[in-house]
């Protein structure tokens, strides 16, 4: 096992160099860079912006920056937000719990409205409980987050006035009238990111069971006399997880991209609306380092999904 | 005559056909139609027919995995189809099933002991940890396995191997009938011959009873004492094994019986062909369900269906005409 995560890592080193190089290129290539709002301020004379230029190295070759970028990074220098004027990897660090905190509360909310409806409603396929929850899951994910976020601050937020539509870092509260007040604003982004991934894991698990349910094992289990209980939690849906988890792991960066969109809706502070500010004033340390965040998730996931299904199957096994 | 372990009577199952927007019943397949047989204590009887003729649903009514919609099933003088869940669930000691498909049939998150042992726990079989590892071990020598098998998960074994852990599995309750669906169809020849003798063996160890379902004709001549033919839902011919070999009475037993090879290619048999395709369940010929590819029906039969009858001792055939 551990020979084969080390193997796995060793992998992973040379895509995430590729990944950060075509990163790199891509945004070097893009028109626009941080200084050129400069341009047009005239209080500012060219020849302080061609220093500024020449500073921070904007001038030379693509493969020489990329190569400044890459010995800065492996040595803990991230860059300097030219947007935000303090270092890139405090701003990731500050911004990254609100994302963590919102996104992983909606995938929890995701996977306990997907577990219980899925699997009851393959259980008794095409009954009315299958049917609605069939036509729910599906309008449910055809619809996407921006609609319904906007949607649900129009009911909430201004006709009901529930519910405040804007996500604050700093809550003036204090006590209890705090951790309402923190919560109470996380309700819609949690509540519209979550039954979105809802909505296609529902679909998704249903099928899986239904795939593992009509198994000769599991008439097995039912002759062997267990009630009908532990054959659905021991028999079946413990072999129908296994594909759920792998596309559970496998869907976490996309989800975090998805979350780009609701935290914008809902001007979370994470790290997706740091992005789409980033890209809007060409912060381009920023946007490098970001993207590159969202890259290494991607191959921890599939890292993690691989060592789950181990865990999950017996049938495969990292010796 | 004393009580035989299992009686089926008038055992039906029909399945609804929904259809329209709101999903009405709009017809059903009779899967089956009026089936009537018996099993004695230790002793086999086959069940043959082609596929879809309801020889599986007939199997699984009687364990009510599938829920008849009528008839009386009477297993050791309990009439199983009005148990309750719990009293169904404590029956499922006596009646066992093994399945056709040894790949389907095992779960492949559990180990061998696990598979075999959950039914020892669920009924209180083995109280400590020494008797349940003692009685699995005892379970797979007995079908031909070795003990420190049991450790190992399904994947680690061939087909043959996996259909004696169900076997075992099926063994492990030490039930009174085992009801065998269709257990050598999908394993090699020299594998079936292996398992069929397994089979034998167990029998005469343990008097246990079989209800063995298969097509292969030959096959089920080798291990039942009795055989019953089903056609579309119903039985149509029920005889001692070697009086329906030697003799069959049913023209469709005929036909089937013309169509297994012989191993000799000097020798030609006389097939009959029948013509046409079986039936659809969902729409089953009146009278006796075989007069559409019969080759001796008359009149009568499309509008009679022919009630089983003793033609000889033991030898039962539900035709107007034999």
């Amino acid at each position: 096992m551990g020979h084969y995560l080390l193997r796995r890592l060793l992998i992973a080193l040379p895509s995430l160099l590729g990944i950060s190089l075509i990163l790199f290129v891509l945004l070097a290539l893009a028109p626009g860079d941080p200084f050129g709002e400069l341009a047009s301020n005239p209080n500012i004379p060219p020849e302080v912006r061609e220093a500024l230029r020449v500073k921070f190295g904007m001038d030379d070759p693509i493969l020489i920056r990329y190569f400044h970028w890459l010995v800065a990074m492996l040595h803990g220098d991230w860059g300097f937000s030219f947007a935000s004027r303090i270092d890139v990897d405090q701003l990731i660090l500050q911004r990254i719990p609100t994302t963590l905190y919102v996104i992983g509360t909606a995938q929890l909310l995701a996977l306990i409205v997907a577990l219980p409806v899925g699997v009851y409603a393959a259980m008794r396929p095409y009954s009315m409980f299958d049917q609605i929850a069939s036509t729910v899951a599906f309008i449910g994910f055809s619809l996407p987050t921006f609609f319904t976020g906007l949607l649900l601050i129009l009911i909430f937020s201004v006709n009901l006035g529930w519910l405040p539509f804007v996500y604050r870092a700093d809550i003036s509260a204090s006590g209890w009238q705090w951790y309402w007040e923190y919560i109470k604003q996380a309700i819609m982004p949690i509540a519209v990111l979550g039954l979105f991934q809802a909505a296609s894991y529902t679909r998704y698990v249903r099928s899986a069971v239904l795939d593992v349910i009509r198994l000769d094992y599991v008439t097995t289990a039912r002759a062997k006399g267990i009630g009908e209980r532990k054959v659905i939690i021991k028999h079946v849906v413990r072999n129908a997880l296994i594909p759920v988890v792998t596309l559970v792991a496998l869907q976490m960066p996309t989800v975090f991209g998805g979350a780009i969109v609701t935290e914008q809706i809902f001007r979370i502070p994470g790290i997706g609306s740091l992005l789409i500010s980033a890209i809007l004033a060409n912060d381009t340390p920023v946007i490098m380092a970001v993207t590159f965040v969202f890259a290494c998730l991607v191959v921890l996931f599939n890292l993690l999904a691989d060592i789950i299904y181990g865990w999950l199957d017996p049938r495969i096994s990292y010796s | 005559m004393s009580e035989p372990l299992l009686r089926v009577k008038d055992l039906t199952k029909a399945f609804p056909i929904r259809g329209g927007l709101l999903q009405r019943q709009v017809g059903s397949i009779h899967a089956v139609d009026g089936v009537d047989f018996q099993i004695d204590a230790g002793e086999t009887l086959g069940l043959v027919g082609e596929s879809g003729c309801g020889k599986s649903t007939t199997g699984r009514c009687v364990l009510r995995l599938i829920e008849p919609s009528s008839g009386e099933v009477t297993f050791d003088g309990k009439n199983v189809l009005a148990l309750s869940g719990d009293e169904m669930r404590a029956l499922r000691r006596d009646i066992q099933i093994i399945f056709q498909d040894p790949y389907a049939s095992l779960n492949p998150r559990m180990t061998v002991a696990a598979i075999i042992g959950e039914a020892l726990i669920i009924h209180g079989l083995a109280k400590t940890k020494q008797q349940f590892d003692e009685r699995i071990a005892e379970l797979l020598e007995i079908v031909g396995l070795k003990a420190d098998h049991m450790s190992r998960y399904p994947h680690e074994f061939s087909g043959g191997q996996r259909q004696r852990i169900g076997i075992a599995r099926a063994l492990a309750v030490e039930p009174k009938l085992i009801v065998c669906d269709e257990p050598v169809s999908a394993l090699d020849v020299s594998i079936q011959a292996q398992v069929i003798n397994l089979l034998e063996d167990l029998q005469q160890r343990f008097a246990i009873a079989y209800l063995f379902i298969a097509h292969d004709l030959s096959v089920v001549e080798h291990i039942s004492r009795r055989v019953a033919v089903m056609y579309l839902g119903r039985i149509v011919e029920t005889a001692p094994s070697r009086a329906l070999y030697a003799a069959p009475k049913h023209p469709y037993t005929e036909a089937l019986l013309s169509a297994v090879p012989i191993p000799d290619p000097k020798v030609k048999r006389q097939r009959i062909r029948l013509a046409g395709e079986v039936p659809s369940p969902a729409n089953p010929p009146s009278g006796c369900h075989f007069h559409t590819r019969c080759p001796i029906a008359e009149a009568r039969c499309s509008q009679e269906a022919p009630k089983l009858k003793q033609s000889a001792d033991g030898h039962w055939v539900a035709c107007h005409l034999r």
